[in-house]
């Protein structure tokens, strides 16, 4: 079961409106993604909960409609240490 | 029970139809959620390593898993395979219990350490590696 691109970033940003996303369709057929995400809130938040809150925003979609969404997250506005 | 035996050939419907088996029934499904998730307690509690994934680590069947699976023992470290696919219950069951929607979902003495993307994030910047080392898990690999 195939999700466009752009609703996920829809999703995201409906909870998370400054959030960055850049998604990337990873095999072109619409079912595999990799989104990264940048967003002020996940200051202060593990990787795993950073994770748990974009999972959440998606309410629900991840592990059934969404199969394949490699995920990476970065605190906006932080002190760079990369 | 002596008198609900006695009692039966007089009323033998009213004996067997009583009202607790749906309190019952309702009682054992949360019992059943609890059973699983003190298994997954109990298996996290009892092995440093522990992968819970769809297939074995020799027969990985889904490619998220068999990343996972790869990079431990890239690291040479000795983990615990969960088969989810075995158990319908445990596949459900450990997704509630981590809070976590995907498989694979890998513990460290206990502590969830994050799924496919984590793991390998982890693993590509060495902090995967220094977290072995520092929960002191013997591993084959050095820095």
């Amino acid at each position: 079961m195939p999700m466009d691109a752009r609703e996920i970033e829809r999703l995201i940003k409906a909870r998370f409106p400054d959030a960055e996303i850049e998604i990337r369709d990873l095999a072109g057929d619409g079912d595999h993604y990799a989104a990264h995400v940048v967003c002020s809130a996940f200051q202060g938040k593990s990787r795993v909960q950073q994770h748990q809150m974009i999972y959440e925003a998606l309410g629900g979609r991840m592990g059934e409609a969404l199969h394949a969404l490699a995920l990476t997250t970065a605190v906006a506005k932080a002190s760079s240490k990369d | 029970m002596r008198l609900g035996l006695a009692t039966s050939k007089s009323r033998p419907v009213r004996e067997v139809v009583r009202p607790e088996p749906r309190k019952d029934e309702r009682k054992d499904q949360s019992m059943t959620d609890h059973a699983v998730h003190d298994r997954i307690r109990k298996t996290i509690e009892g092995n440093d390593v522990v992968l819970f994934m769809k297939g074995t680590a020799q027969f990985p069947q889904c490619g998220f898993s068999a990343q996972v699976a790869k990079i431990l023992d890239h690291l040479g470290v000795p983990f615990k395979d969960v088969n989810v696919l075995e158990d319908t219950a445990l596949r459900d069951g450990v997704k509630s219990f981590t809070n976590w929607p995907t498989i694979p979902q890998l513990y460290v003495k206990g502590e969830f350490i994050g799924g496919a993307d984590i793991v390998r994030e982890m693993f590509e910047a060495g902090e995967l590696h220094a977290l072995i080392h520092d929960k002191g898990i013997p591993h084959t690999t050095h820095g």
